[in-house]
């Protein structure tokens, strides 16, 4: 398949007064045209700056792109103007975002909200904007969207928003969505019905998803890579099976190892130690070796390139050099791994996998 | 929205009428008579001058009477301006206070929310420090300052525009701006904290994320979320503008209800001190009603009560 999208050596700094924090430091990752590509981390790994970035929504000051090459049909966003970026912002690149109780405008009506991408990009007038906007929220599973179009924000509940936030994303048939942690917000029950929307319109549309959650459960169930990232870099990509059943990273097998799951109840939950180091001065070497029990000495000098795994799967850490010693992900994991095989990655996933 | 009105005309009624009840005997229980070089008029004098204005008669009974009179739109005449009608009084005067109040308003709010729009734009920039400085200015420095200095350098050093009296439109320039400076201080302080929040919510990435361009972002987006709190100040402050300000009316000598109402108060002109202070109660309640109003067709989200839209 095509690469619709290519991201290298992506940096992102933001300029605060206490000194440069560098968010991303060398992300480089392609998307392939109708794939769900989800990047998984703890709060504050990247995640959204780098999607960010690729949508151009970087305020700036404080935040930069200081390096890197964005490609998205073999036109490099980093480099375009503001202007010529709003002709591609919701249009060929739509973000759907976290909170869908702050992500629209509390006094603006919904379809006023969903008409103005139509409007601009598609050069839509009133009537057919809003009869195309009422269709769209038909598509989005929104009852009696003829009536609710004329509403506000306020008349709505959190599902229902997260709806029409997406309909706004979805309005000029974007390539790329972005999808930022979408259904973090939301309840469980809702989540499912949000996510198994989301994979319907992927399949009516075919474009391409960049799934951006913490939630281990929702990736099993959408996406069809995922691209684990800390302290601001890829440190393992694969497809969803070689994540979850041949994790190489030790923070892969942290994340995997915290997920609760239901049936470990005599289990105690397995947390990765300390938390994530200050980007305002990364620390030299692996970003993760002060909280990798795995460490090498290696890791406290030299970041670890991208090892190859397979053609599609990718770690960087040292326990893949030929010299390294051979570790076995910890017991907890693998037992988790074999979970996976089953049943499921989650609840959520029994749901929305019918 | 109908009913709205209409239940809040009526708490109006009620609000206006205690407002003059209380003004009314608190005016009773102040020392001094409106009876002026009261030593050259002997006591049979003094009482025929008394009983003629229905000022002998008990507080209770002349309270009476005046809320009667006062239902059938007439509130006395001035004991000191030749026997005029207070209605004559205030119709003659403020007019000329509502109308400079008004200029002064219109301009500041607009000159202030476009100085605090650029600086919420320009958030910690040199347009932003600019913007600053001129509101703190505005706010520290009262008008009169501001009014003797315009009358001092582009009346008298100048001589570009009249330094006083009130009549054509070269006359109006000078004390509006003195006037409008507070106002504009005050709007562009608020639109620069609201907007600069607003500006950093969410609905704004997803405004940009659209593909809109900065102009509609910031106009349609943000404007309309960061109005509520300025309509709340300027409300009031519309209220005291337009109520006529004694110190611009007296330095510019405009013949406006602020310079009549001190001068009733000094003269104990009883009943035009009443009519000025429901004048201004009446103000009051109206802008604030106008408020709430503004608030619902603002804010979708406080459409008031009784409406189901």
């Amino acid at each position: 398949m095509e690469n619709i999208l290519e991201v290298k050596n992506l940096h992102v700094s933001f300029d605060t007064h206490g000194g440069e924090v560098t968010a991303v430091r060398g992300v480089s990752f392609d998307l392939k045209k109708g794939e769900t590509l989800a990047i998984v981390g703890e709060s504050g790994s990247g995640k959204s700056v780098t999607t960010r970035a690729i949508a151009r929504l970087i305020p700036s000051p404080p935040g930069r792109i200081k390096e890197g090459e964005i490609l998205f049909n073999g036109k490099d966003l980093a480099k375009l103007k503001e202007k010529q970026m709003q002709q591609i912002r919701g249009k060929d690149i739509s973000t759907i975002f976290q909170d869908p109780m702050t992500s629209l405008n509390p006094t603006m009506k919904i379809g006023k909200q969903i008409m103005e991408g139509l409007m601009k990009h598609q050069k839509m007038d009133r009537s057919l904007a809003k009869k195309k906007a009422i269709e769209l929220l038909d598509l989005v599973g929104l009852p009696d969207a003829k009536e609710r179009v004329d509403q506000y924000p306020h008349q709505f509940s959190g599902g229902q928003r997260q709806r029409v936030v997406i309909a706004i994303a979805l309005a000029c048939n974007p390539q790329i969505l972005i999808a930022d942690e979408p259904t973090t917000a939301l309840d469980v029950t809702i989540q499912a019905q949000i996510l198994e929307l989301m994979k319907d319109i992927q399949r009516k549309t075919e474009s391409s998803i960049i799934f951006i959650t913490h939630d281990l459960g929702v990736v099993a169930n959408v996406a069809d890579r995922v691209a684990v990232m800390y302290a601001g870099k890829i440190v393992e990509i694969g497809t969803v099976d070689e994540i979850f059943y041949n994790p190489k990273h030790p923070y892969t097998w942290g994340l995997l190892g915290s997920m609760p799951t239901l049936d470990n109840e005599e289990e105690s939950l397995v947390a990765i130690p300390g938390s994530p180091p200050d980007m305002l001065q990364p620390p030299k070497g692996d970003a993760f070796a002060p909280r990798n029990e795995y460490a090498l000495e290696i890791d406290n000098e030299l970041d670890p390139p991208m090892f190859k795994v397979s053609d599609t799967h990718y770690a960087a850490t040292w326990l893949l050099h030929e010299y390294a010693p051979k570790v076995e992900p910890p017991a907890a994991v693998k037992k988790r791994m074999k979970g996976f095989g089953n049943t499921g990655a989650s609840p959520i996933s029994k749901k929305g996998d019918d | 929205m109908a009913k709205y009105i209409l239940q809040r005309l009526g708490y109006m009624v009620v609000t206006l009428y205690l407002i003059a009840t209380f003004s009314f005997f608190l005016m009773k229980m102040l020392p001094g008579s409106p009876l002026r070089a009261k030593e050259k008029l002997s006591e049979a004098q003094q009482l025929i001058v008394l009983e003629k204005y229905g000022l002998n008669d008990p507080v209770p009974v002349q309270y009476i009477k005046y809320i009667g009179d006062l239902l059938q739109g007439d509130l006395g005449i001035s004991f000191q301006m030749k026997n005029q009608a207070v209605t004559d009084i205030l119709l003659n005067r403020i007019p000329i206070s509502a109308q400079l109040g008004l200029y002064a308003l219109l301009i500041g709010t607009t000159v202030g929310m476009l100085l605090g729009i650029a600086a919420a734009i320009k958030n910690n920039s040199w347009v932003d420090y600019s913007a600053n400085f001129v509101s703190v200015i505005g706010i520290s420095i009262p008008s009169f300052i501001f009014a003797g200095l315009l009358q001092y350098y582009v009346g008298v050093e100048l001589g570009l525009l009249p330094i006083a009296f009130w009549g054509t439109w070269q006359q109006a320039i000078m004390p509006t701006i003195a006037l409008a400076i507070f106002p504009m201080a005050i709007a562009a302080r608020f639109m620069r904290t609201e907007m600069i929040e607003v500006l950093g919510s969410d609905f704004i990435v997803t405004a940009r994320a659209k593909g809109l361009n900065e102009t509609a972002v910031l106009f349609k987006h943000g404007l309309r979320n960061a109005l509520i709190p300025l309509v709340t100040v300027m409300g009031p402050m519309a209220v005291s503008l337009m109520t006529g300000t004694l110190v611009i009316e007296q330095i510019f000598s405009i013949p406006g209800i602020g310079e009549q109402f001190v001068t009733s108060v000094m003269t104990d002109d009883f009943s035009v001190i009443m009519g000025t202070t429901l004048f201004f109660a009446f103000f009051f309640v109206f802008i604030i009603l106008i408020v709430d109003v503004l608030y619902g067709i603002i804010d979708p989200r406080i459409r008031l009560a009784g409406g189901k839209d």
